[in-house]
């Protein structure tokens, strides 16, 4: 973490286009180091989009990322280094038709590092899920493999966690361990995150400050609470009482 | 590898037939050719184990080298979108398909005397008539179905992996290794069914190999022989034995695909 920093991610003038078809333009987005930054907004709006730009897995059309002390620029794809401070957890827990144990060390694997520190196990603990290491990961449910697909991440220790989507289609009781999970790797490790969900109700739970993505444009940005209470926009008031039509 | 290529044989197997006749074993095949053959096999034949492992040696060297350029190329060919993609697929397919026997006659043409590479006298290529031709020969038949069933393999793998692989922290190899290691079972499949195709052809290695007794002959090519002779005993047990290694060849590819299936 770098405190004398004000920003995770500064993010300025960033478009990103497939072929002719803009899907984002962003003039200015700041991510607090430590916070939990939800984003909302309807399908399609470029939420998804958005989160890889985050993780560096596409370079954005024009303008720059800036993050912690690295700036991308557009068109250049990021270094290896910078992409290995951040991770994404996705809506579907894409896992490997191995261990349980082995889809959770997956990302030390990947740097070349062993799990000195019992770092595994204590990330599937932490998940609930310490029991179930040597089980094929393909033989879990969707609840438990999403949570290995959280444990998965936090192995790793990155410096900011992206989540897209990770609960929908989820029951409560997986929903809960989930969220739980979040909060305490943001309060215990200060790791920041960045929340994509269509549910304001889960950005309301989570998040410290929330935004607005309508068609790949931000509309606001606010802390939790004004933006329920407070909406600046008339859309956001909408889409906070689900009166937006999508 | 020298050994292999120029290895000499102590019996050859027109003397072991020799002896065979003129302790008048019947030659003509019925009933006692068939416990003859089984002899042959189960005594471990010193001339029917020389073309048994030479059929294994040069077609195990040919699944080798088609296994080194056969699952990159398969893999480039599934992951990648590079220009000239398409061509590249279309001329895999045609060499799946491709009669073995043409590609004995190009080999043939390539290493002979004048041919284009024989002529080259080059010590790394092979002449003809030679192990290694047959080895050539073999590998050409066979990248082409280890890189169109790994190309399958690898396309069937789901295409988020990639991405969330990356997002882990995985470089472009990394990635590509872990999306080769998902379709493991596919990658296997595909080394054995360029092995079944090589290892029970005729036309191609008897082209470049000759059918040299004590050199390049192996169990196709000797059963043609054999066969031709009226020889019929050592025909059927190079038959048994050709037929158990297929037949070993397809339970492991119908187990493996068995098991894709599971997975
Ligand atoms: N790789 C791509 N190629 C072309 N269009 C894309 C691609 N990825 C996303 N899009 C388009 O960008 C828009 C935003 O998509 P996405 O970021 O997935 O939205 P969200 O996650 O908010 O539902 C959509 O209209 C989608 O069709
Ligand atoms: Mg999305």
């Amino acid at each position: 973490m770098n405190d004398d920093q004000p920003f995770c991610y500064r993010v300025q003038n960033l478009t990103k286009a497939y072929g002719s078809r803009q899907v984002l333009q962003l003039d200015a987005l700041d991510i607090r180091p430590g916070e939990i930054f939800a984003l909302v907004g309807p399908s399609g709006s470029g939420k998804s989009t958005l989160l890889r730009l985050l993780n560096f897995l596409e370079p954005p059309t024009s303008g720059a990322i800036t993050f912690q002390d690295a700036t991308v620029d557009a068109g250049r794809p990021a270094p290896l280094a910078l992409r290995r401070r951040v991770t994404t957890v996705a809506q579907r827990p894409i896992l490997l038709n191995r261990s349980v144990w082995a889809n959770v060390q997956f990302g030390l694997q990947l740097r070349g590092s062993r799990d000195r520190e019992g770092t595994v196990a204590a990330a599937l603990a932490e998940v609930g899920l310490a029991h179930l290491a040597r089980q094929a990961a393909r033989t879990l449910s969707g609840g438990e493999a999403q949570r290995v697909a959280l444990a998965r991440a936090m192995v790793i220790a990155p410096d900011v966690l992206l989540l897209d989507e990770p609960t929908a289609n989820l029951d409560p009781y997986n929903v809960g361990v989930i969220e739980e999970t979040v909060r305490r790797l943001n309060r215990q490790r200060a790791m920041t995150v960045v929340l994509v969900t269509h549910n304001v109700f889960q950005a309301r739970r989570l998040a410290h400050r929330i935004g607005l993505l309508l068609d790949g444009r931000l509309i606001e940005i606010a802390a939790t609470e004004d933006f329920f209470a407070n909406p600046q926009d008339p859309r956001t008031g909408a889409f906070v009482r689900g009166e937006m039509v999508y | 590898m020298a050994g292999f290529f120029d290895s000499s044989r102590p019996l050859r197997i027109i003397q072991v037939i020799q002896i065979y006749a003129s302790r008048s074993f019947p030659i003509n095949g019925t009933g006692h050719g068939l416990i003859e053959a089984l002899r042959l096999i189960f005594t471990g034949d010193a001339a029917l184990l020389e073309i048994v492992s030479l059929s294994l040696r040069v077609s195990g060297i040919a699944l080798l080298f088609s296994t080194l350029i056969g699952v990159p190329l398969g893999a480039a060919l599934g992951l990648g979108r590079f220009v000239g993609r398409k061509l590249i697929v279309a001329f895999m397919y045609t060499g799946m398909g491709f009669p073995p026997v043409v590609i004995g006659l190009i080999v043939y043409l390539l290493l002979s005397r004048s041919g284009p590479l024989g002529s080259l006298n080059s010590p790394v290529v092979p002449t003809l008539f030679t192990p290694g031709a047959m080895v050539i020969a073999q590998s050409i038949i066979a990248f082409p179905l280890v890189a169109g069933f790994t190309m399958a393999a690898v396309m069937g793998v789901d295409a988020g992996l990639r991405q969330q692989v990356r997002a882990l922290g995985a470089t472009t190899w990394q990635t590509t290794l872990t999306v080769l290691a998902e379709a493991r079972v596919g990658v296997i499949v595909s080394i054995i069914a360029g092995f079944g195709g090589i290892i029970s052809e005729v036309g191609a290695v008897m082209l470049v190999g000759g059918n040299i007794d004590g050199r390049t002959r192996v169990l196709t090519t000797a059963i043609v022989l054999e066969t031709r002779q009226g020889n019929f005993d050592l025909a059927l047990a190079l038959g048994a034995i050709l037929l158990a290694i297929t037949f070993i060849i397809n339970v492991a590819m119908l187990r493996m695909q068995g098991k894709t299936l599971d997975e």
